[in-house]
């Protein structure tokens, strides 16, 4: 009676055709980017050494290393963190902790997610409008470090929301049951059980604003200064404008810098994203409820 | 996730842990309403700027008609209908690639993988996400550029089709990552409902799966365009970037988004040029505003039913 007929072979086959035909979809659209990766390796590996590493940019940018690109784009996501994560997490803390479910609440989510979609240059020109000159930084790291923590700010509360949630609310009514505070189930219960998921969204967060461009470029990081920056006052070189300059910007570059330049930022950017997911991957492992 | 009664009752002791409450209450407030003072600073700062051109060498129809975007000649023309056809084909042929892909993608990772290769897949595709805005454009200067010179037989390889290509995969993570999410969202029941009416597999996702999770991939489509329309540093260096009103693939544009990253630098500040990019950038605001509330209102509508 259960036998296979005629019909259902067909539908059979058919299923099979059609997830084939999403399957390769789906790498049509993984592969090229793997082969970018190759290219990337392939080309920019032979530049990159030792010294590429340790060493400042000669003869007008088209010999030497990228040292003070590296540093000024530490520089530029450290300050950036330091102003985004507090903000962030006592964002997240407020929606997920306090927030009751009314207009405000609504407004603030909408506001999140228009501000997740602002587009880059439009951050560069608050920043230059808002840091720059209004609040009178002048073009330094720490008028790029704020643009960028305001564009970074979104990813944080929405990562940070989600690992707080993550927690059971019957942690939560435990603690309060023995009279604690709002704010010391936080401290001991909320906190400690999502410092991991917090984390994580921290990562890949430092991940995407050490590529970001436009939103530096004129508010903070240069084309070529001579001097690793001592200060929040200072500008800097920054690795990705860095790529964008030697690649279109400077004349009798040799081929292999600028990839190798694009293969550093790239590799930066893809060890933290391996890292935040490695700490994913482990923190559902070893989850006790 | 407030049932818990107010600790500001009276018969609570005013002690340390009272008032540190209050304060960390009073903070995280002030760090959740942050997100709204940000969108409006960005709002004001850029509308105080350009507020300047708006009232001085504006007119809208130039503006909004005329192609010419000669901002430092002799007598300057302000016209960004170049800049807007230039947004427009790239974005447009990018979401040509991107659209039939990533829902491609995201119908095989939410209803046909499986284990391992489900989170594979997924991994791959934020990987893909990972790829910063001017390595995109490095790779459209230096891979693309010349292979479509050495396919098309054409003397320059930068244009529509390389940053709509380009484009189309930086769209497709996001994408995919939030058709898959719509297509999560629809209720075993359905499936389970469809299955017990006799209908295949194929049936039941093309019938009942996709059609209930339609204003999320709408949604989901919605927010790739407006990540395709506020893109600067790829389209900046894969268009070509010669003001242009395309007539074929192979034509260079400029984007709207490109034009400020290549000139904000040769302003001064306060001049009508500088004005005119912060002009630039409240139409970029505006419109992506628009798109991100369209978004937010149709995946609503949903949850509603």
């Amino acid at each position: 009676m259960f036998g296979s007929t005629p019909l259902n072979e067909r539908n059979r086959r058919r299923e099979r055709l059609v997830a084939a035909l999403l399957l390769a979809m789906t790498l049509l659209i993984i592969l090229p980017v793997l082969l970018i990766l190759a290219v990337l390796v392939v080309k920019g590996a032979p530049a990159v050494s030792f010294e590429f590493l340790f060493t400042e940019p000669r003869d007008a940018m088209t010999a030497g290393g990228i040292l003070p690109a590296l540093v000024g784009t530490v520089w530029l996501v450290a300050v950036a963190l330091l102003a985004s994560v507090p903000i962030g997490v006592a964002a997240a803390v407020y929606l997920s902790e306090y927030a009751p479910d009314n207009t405000l609440t609504r407004v603030i989510n909408l506001a999140i997610m228009n501000l997740a979609g602002v587009p880059s240059i439009v951050h560069a020109l608050f920043g230059v409008g808002a840091f720059v000159y209004f609040f009178r930084f002048g073009t330094s790291i720490l008028a790029a470090s704020m643009t960028l923590a305001v564009m970074s700010l979104p990813v944080i509360i929405v990562a940070t929301r989600e690992a707080l949630q993550a927690v059971p609310r019957a942690f939560r009514e435990a603690c309060w049951s023995m009279g604690a505070t709002r704010w010391q189930t936080i401290r001991h219960i909320v906190l400690p059980n999502s410092v991991s998921g917090i984390l994580t969204g921290v990562i890949l967060e430092v991940s995407h604003t050490a590529g970001e461009t436009a939103p530096i470029m004129f508010t903070g990081a240069a084309f070529f200064v001579p001097f690793l920056p001592e200060g929040v006052h200072d500008q800097t070189m920054a690795l990705s404008l860095h790529l964008f300059i030697v690649s279109t910007q400077v004349p009798g570059v040799p081929e292999a810098l600028p990839f190798g330049v694009a293969l550093v930022l790239i590799s930066l950017v893809l060890a933290m994203n391996a890292l935040s997911i490695w700490i994913r991957t482990r923190l559902r492992g070893r989850k006790k409820w | 996730m407030s049932t818990r009664p107010e600790t500001g009752s009276g018969a609570d002791r005013r002690d340390l842990a009272w008032w540190t409450d209050l304060g960390v209450r009073v903070l995280v407030f002030a760090g959740g309403i942050s997100a709204i003072v940000f969108i409006f600073g960005i709002f004001v700062f850029i509308s105080r700027e350009g507020l300047g051109f708006l009232q001085g060498p504006f007119r809208p129809g130039e503006f909004f008609g005329s192609p010419a975007w000669r901002p430092t000649s002799e007598r300057p023309t302000y016209g960004i209908l170049a800049l807007i056809a230039g947004t427009a084909s790239v974005t447009g042929l990018a979401m040509l690639v991107a659209v039939p892909f990533s829902l491609g993608a995201a119908i095989f990772i939410a209803e046909f993988a499986r284990g391992k290769v489900r989170e594979t897949l997924k991994v791959l595709v934020e990987l893909l996400a990972a790829v910063p805005s001017v390595v995109w454009g490095f790779i459209g200067l230096t891979v693309m550029n010349p292979l479509i010179i050495q396919v098309f037989h054409v003397p320059v390889g930068l244009g529509v089709l390389n940053s709509g290509l380009i484009l189309g995969l930086m769209a497709t993570p996001i994408m995919t990552t939030l058709a898959e999410d719509a297509l999560k969202a629809v209720p075993d029941a359905y499936r389970e409902a469809s299955e017990a009416m006799g209908a295949t597999r194929l049936q039941t996702i093309f019938r009942v799966i996709l059609p209930a999770a339609r204003n999320g991939l709408l949604a989901s489509v919605l927010l790739g365009v407006g990540r395709g329309f506020g893109e600067t540093m790829a389209v900046l260096m894969a268009s070509g970037h010669s003001i242009n009103l395309p007539t074929s693939v192979f034509d260079s544009v400029r984007a709207l988004t490109a034009t400020i990253a290549a000139e904000l630098g040769e302003t001064a500040e306060g001049s009508d040029h500088y004005r005119a990019l912060f002009t630039i950038g409240i139409l970029l605001f505006t419109v992506t505003f628009a798109i991100n509330l369209a978004a937010d209102l149709i995946v609503r509508g949903r949850r509603r039913r």
